[in-house]
């Protein structure tokens, strides 16, 4: 992989346009189209200088019709390219949804293996940046749902580099959801260093009172509240998953084996969510290692609330610490 | 001639079923390729002296709303605003062609519309204030709430006044939206069955160049938006989207065409986005200074002013008095922002359904457990983040 070395401070979105660029330099079979991913470089400046260096043909400003986008990357992928899509904002993927769900992630399948398409679809979501309607979806339910799309998230800045090549790289679409509030979340990292693959979970802390099971934007606030937790002599770990399909099965079962307590946090709503998922694989498998029935902290049961009041849905260190506090009535 | 060449080697047969024949006149569906003009024409003289005065007040107090909600933005107190200066032509003429029974279905950007047609100014602006989604009720002022999917209220409108004349009520809707959004489907299909229904809606797209960055050329190769009506078999007009007259003009026909059973028709105005997106965007990224500039000199206040003056039909009398009412409503803009909204945390379980769910009524007692904790450790509940952020 072409990379520049060393470590240095980067944020977030500098890490994703660093991975898009290295990914274009190293594969003239990478292209990215989306709105406004020209001369603007993006809503989010994820593709910023991108036209620039490698052309308007390799980075698509396109009509406004994410259908159309995506589906001429379908075409584009089943004469060779790599495309890379951009979808402006969580819900504004969804009038994409048909190709998506009906062609993305059933090509492979529908044509005995014979048609696989290398499609990354990147995908800011989630709330938390004051956003108004229909900017703060968390959408990843939908395509955890759809069977033949891999579906990532990344929380750190090396995972975003990291988890977006390899997500280029991959023969199988992939659903590459960014979570939006860490855009401008900074690291000192050596992009170039090698990351865990897709596929697997990562312990980011280790801890022996329970677990709490992340991804994406809730991390950092697993992270805080497994701080705030030592004053209430509750030691936490916090497992980030960086990627919800393939789920890695084998990373949850151990630590939650370890651990007996488990907390499931994330951001989109509850019922339906990926969470209800994990709660019932963990308890498939590690029942009797339970000490406690698997919690889930997540967002209400509700349309993402106006920004004004959104801090009241937002799963936040108070919500995940009752949880907690919950699960030490079973001893 | 190969077997796949199926053009026809005669004339197209008398005989051939009607199913397969043109549906729709194709002589007027684009009758003039040269955008409607009437400031600076003498159509100018058939026009009522009390519409010219009115549209004109109309048009600098849209202006003054739209510069006092983007200071809104700079003090925090919008979370955005898509402003549409140098649009208030055609968002004034919206409001104005229909009449009470009739519905506006605007996107995003057409909050000077919404306030046309009778929506309290800070009612209009929730949703850009970040405080409500819809903050009117849609059926009081028959306008829909201000739309962010692009297009997707496009068939709506169609819905709805197909509807009402399946009930026989005289209703006509008008859906606005911009050039980049006539590039999704929900456009392209809201159009055909506009024309397949004859339902009585009106499509305005204000072509104001650049959807955010992306200019009309990398949207569209048709010789113009107006264009893709011919297709579909409805009517389309172009007109110059920053004469005013010209735009009330040409959508009153529309409007009074549907309403008399004519069917639906697609009008592009021609006008231009004098500010950047939101406050959010950097327009400097995409163009160029002097093309501002010369768009500035087309300013669609500029020209109803010079052009009524001209024509005796404006004094400085009319002048100070529409820019009094501009300042009030300003000022009554600053009042209403300035107050903190209020708000009950607990209300965001009402209207999610009919009735709340069981888990809804459990999750709204746990957000009420929280916040009597929070009040009992002495923290003020409800109160705001006042985050400003990307959107729109
Ligand atoms: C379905 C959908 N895709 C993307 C967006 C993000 N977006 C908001 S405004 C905009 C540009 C719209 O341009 P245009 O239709 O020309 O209207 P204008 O903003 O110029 O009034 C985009 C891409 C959206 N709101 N909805």
């Amino acid at each position: 992989m072409a990379t520049e070395q060393g470590t240095r401070t980067s944020s977030m979105a500098q890490a994703l346009n660093a991975a898009l660029r290295d990914a274009m330099r190293a594969d003239s079979a990478v292209h990215l189209l989306g709105e406004d991913v020209g001369a603007l470089g993006g809503v989010f400046r994820i593709t910023d200088g991108l036209a620039a260096e490698f052309g308007a043909d390799r980075c698509l400003d396109t009509p406004l019709a994410e259908a159309g986008i995506l589906g001429t990357a379908i075409g584009m992928a089943m004469y060779g390219l790599r495309p890379v899509v951009e979808m402006q904002f969580d819900a504004f993927a969804y009038p994409a949804m048909e190709q998506l769900v009906s062609h993305v992630a059933k090509m492979r399948n529908r044509t005995a293996g014979g048609l696989g398409l290398p499609i990354t679809v990147r995908v800011p979501y989630g709330g938390g940046i004051g956003g108004v309607e229909h900017h703060s979806d968390s959408s990843e339910a939908y395509y955890t749902a759809t069977p033949g799309l891999h579906v990532v998230t990344p929380a750190t800045v090396a995972d975003a580099y990291g988890l977006l090549r390899a997500s280029i790289a991959s023969d199988d679409p992939v659903i590459f959801l960014e979570p939006k509030r860490l855009y401008w979340s900074k690291d000192e990292v050596d992009l170039s260093a090698p990351t865990e693959p897709i596929g697997r979970a990562v312990l980011r802390r280790t801890g022996r009172s329970a677990v709490l099971i992340t991804y994406g934007p809730s991390l950092p606030v697993c992270l805080e509240a497994a701080k705030a937790a030592e004053a209430e002599g509750w030691d936490l770990a916090v497992l980030d998953l960086r990627s919800l399909v393939p789920f890695d099965d084998a990373t949850v079962c151990e630590v939650v084996r370890s651990v007996g307590r488990a907390v499931v946090v994330h951001e989109a709503s509850g019922f339906g969510g990926v969470g209800a998922e994990i709660a019932a694989r963990v308890t498939e498998r590690c029942f009797h290692h339970l000490a406690a029935p698997v919690l889930r902290v997540t967002g209400f049961d509700i349309p993402y609330p106006p920004p004004m009041l959104e801090h009241h849905y937002l799963p936040g260190v108070d919500r995940i610490l009752d949880a907690v506090a919950k699960l030490q009535w079973e001893d | 001639m190969t077997v796949l060449d199926h053009r026809p080697t005669a004339p197209v047969p008398s005989w051939l079923p009607d199913a397969t024949g043109p549906r729709s006149d194709p002589a007027p569906l684009l009758p003039d390729t040269s955008p409607v003009r009437v400031l600076g024409t003498p159509e100018l003289a058939k026009y009522d002296p009390e519409l010219l005065r009115d549209l004109y007040r109309r048009l600098v107090v849209g202006r003054r709303y739209n510069q006092q909600a983007t200071t809104l933005t700079k003090q925090g107190r919008l979370a955005v605003y898509p402003s549409s200066t140098g649009q208030e032509a055609c968002e004034v003429a919206a409001a104005t062609v229909l009449g009470a029974d009739d519905w506006l279905f605007p996107s995003y950007r057409d909050t000077l519309a919404v306030v046309g047609r009778g929506v309290d100014p800070l009612a209009a602006l929730t949703l850009l204030r970040g405080s409500a989604h819809t903050g009117y009720d849609p059926r009081i002022t028959r306008t829909a709430p201000l739309c962010t999917p692009l297009a997707t209220q496009a068939p709506h409108a169609v819905g709805l006044a197909h509807a009402a004349r399946l009930r026989g009520e005289p209703v006509v809707a008008l859906a606005m939206l911009g050039d980049g959004g006539t590039s999704e489907g929900d456009f392209h299909e809201a159009l055909n069955f506009a024309a397949v229904l004859n339902a009585p809606v009106v499509f305005l797209v204000q072509n104001n160049g650049y959807a955010i960055s992306v200019p009309l050329t990398k949207q569209s190769a048709a010789p113009s938006l107006a264009h893709k009506a011919v297709g579909y078999g409805m009517p389309g007009r172009l007109v110059d989207g920053n004469d005013a007259v010209a735009v009330h003009a040409v959508l009153a026909e529309a409007v009074d065409r549907a309403r008399a059973g004519g069917g639906p028709t697609l009008v592009e105005a021609l006008t231009y986005r004098l500010e950047a997106h939101t406050n959010a965007d950097d327009a400097t990224r995409y163009r160029v200074p002097d093309e501002v500039e010369a768009w500035r000199a087309h300013d669609p206040l500029v020209l109803m002013e010079r052009h009524l003056r001209e024509a005796g039909l404006l004094d400085d009398e009319a002048v100070a008095r529409a820019a009094e009412e501009a300042e009030a409503l300003a000022a009554t803009m600053r009042a209403q922002f300035h107050a903190e909204p209020q708000f009950d945390p607990l209300s965001l379980f009402q209207h999610v359904y009919a009735e709340p769910t069981p888990q809804l009524r459990e999750q709204a007692a746990q957000l009420a457990a929280e916040l009597a904790a929070e009040q009992m450790d002495g923290q003020t509940a409800g109160q705001t983040d006042g985050q400003t952020g990307a959107g729109a």
